[in-house]
């Protein structure tokens, strides 16, 4: 079956679900073949992907120095 | 049983000794949430410093209402409903005083985003990530997001939280969820983008790419 042709703005609607895999096959399909002819959607993507992928190991925020000794301070003061 | 109902039942049965009056487990409770309850206050205020007060703040208040919490949802969620909800109390009355609106203004949310025309990124070795600038870098665009889709970023993307748990948390559909972490996203690579060329690599520079 033929993949019905998806435009740009269509495709950068859809490109956080297409990451996060929240689509139809069929968006999917439309978007993959999409990606092949386009190479700015293709970077965008790319781009997006790498952001995830940046900030997604837990190291973005480092707690202040003491924090967890403060914290638990806190908590041993509870009444 | 997989590791997550594990942990909940291990959960269930810590909150009840605690309820008990075994206060010293709160911290064992606790514990593993620190970072989540950390990042989800500074999302909202910030900097570290206030970050700080809101994360010590909602956990005393997660300890005080613990005989409410009820164990059909995960404890994590719960608490940080709390840290979020302590943290736009505090934004509030920090900005109390200005004559500027409450809230960061409300970007649109139906308008489209157009990304900007950065050519393809390599792949980023994680080594970079090491560096200070590049943390720095990455921290100054998320700041840079509006409020909205700074608080929606990082419980989905840094801290891997589900688009459900995000919903419940900050009390959104998870429709609006998805359409806030879309702009995000697109937003933080428009903003890192330029980093990645000129000045974390020592590559040949990105060339523009305009399909149309």
């Amino acid at each position: 079956m033929a993949i019905i042709e998806i435009s740009c703005l269509e495709v950068w609607r859809e490109i956080s679900n297409f990451l996060d895999e929240e689509i139809s096959t069929e968006m999917r399909e439309r978007m993959e073949a999409h990606f092949k002819e386009c190479a700015h959607c293709k970077a965008v993507l790319d781009g997006t992907r790498n952001v995830v992928g940046l900030v997604g190991d837990g190291k973005l925020f480092q707690m202040p120095e003491g924090f967890n000794k403060r914290l638990y301070k806190k908590i041993q003061g509870l009444p | 049983m997989p590791p997550h109902s594990q942990l909940h039942a291990n959960e269930v049965e810590l909150i009840k000794s605690i309820c008990d009056g075994e206060r010293e487990a709160f911290y064992e409770l606790v514990q593993p949430y620190e970072r989540m309850v950390y990042a989800t206050a500074i999302s909202v205020v910030k900097n570290p410093a206030d970050a700080e007060e809101v994360a010590q703040e909602a956990v005393l208040k997660a300890f005080s209402n613990l005989s409410s919490f009820r164990a059909e949802s995960k404890f994590s969620t719960w608490l940080l409903q709390i840290t979020y909800n302590e943290a736009k109390m505090r934004l509030r009355k920090a900005r109390s005083h200005l004559y500027e609106s409450i809230d960061d203004p409300q970007p649109s949310e139906d308008a489209d985003y157009w990304p900007k025309d950065f050519a393809d990124w390599r792949p980023i070795p994680s080594e970079l990530f090491e560096r200070d600038e590049v943390r720095l870098a990455i921290q100054n665009a998320t700041n840079s997001l509006s409020g909205i889709y700074r608080e929606v970023f990082v419980l989905r993307d840094v801290q891997n939280l589900s688009t459900k748990e995000t919903a419940t948390i900050l009390g959104i559909s998870e429709g609006a969820v998805k359409i806030r972490l879309l702009r995000a996203r697109l937003q933080m690579r428009d903003t890192l983008a330029p980093g990645i060329d000129g000045c974390w690599f020592n590559g040949q520079p990105y060339q523009k790419v305009r399909p149309w």
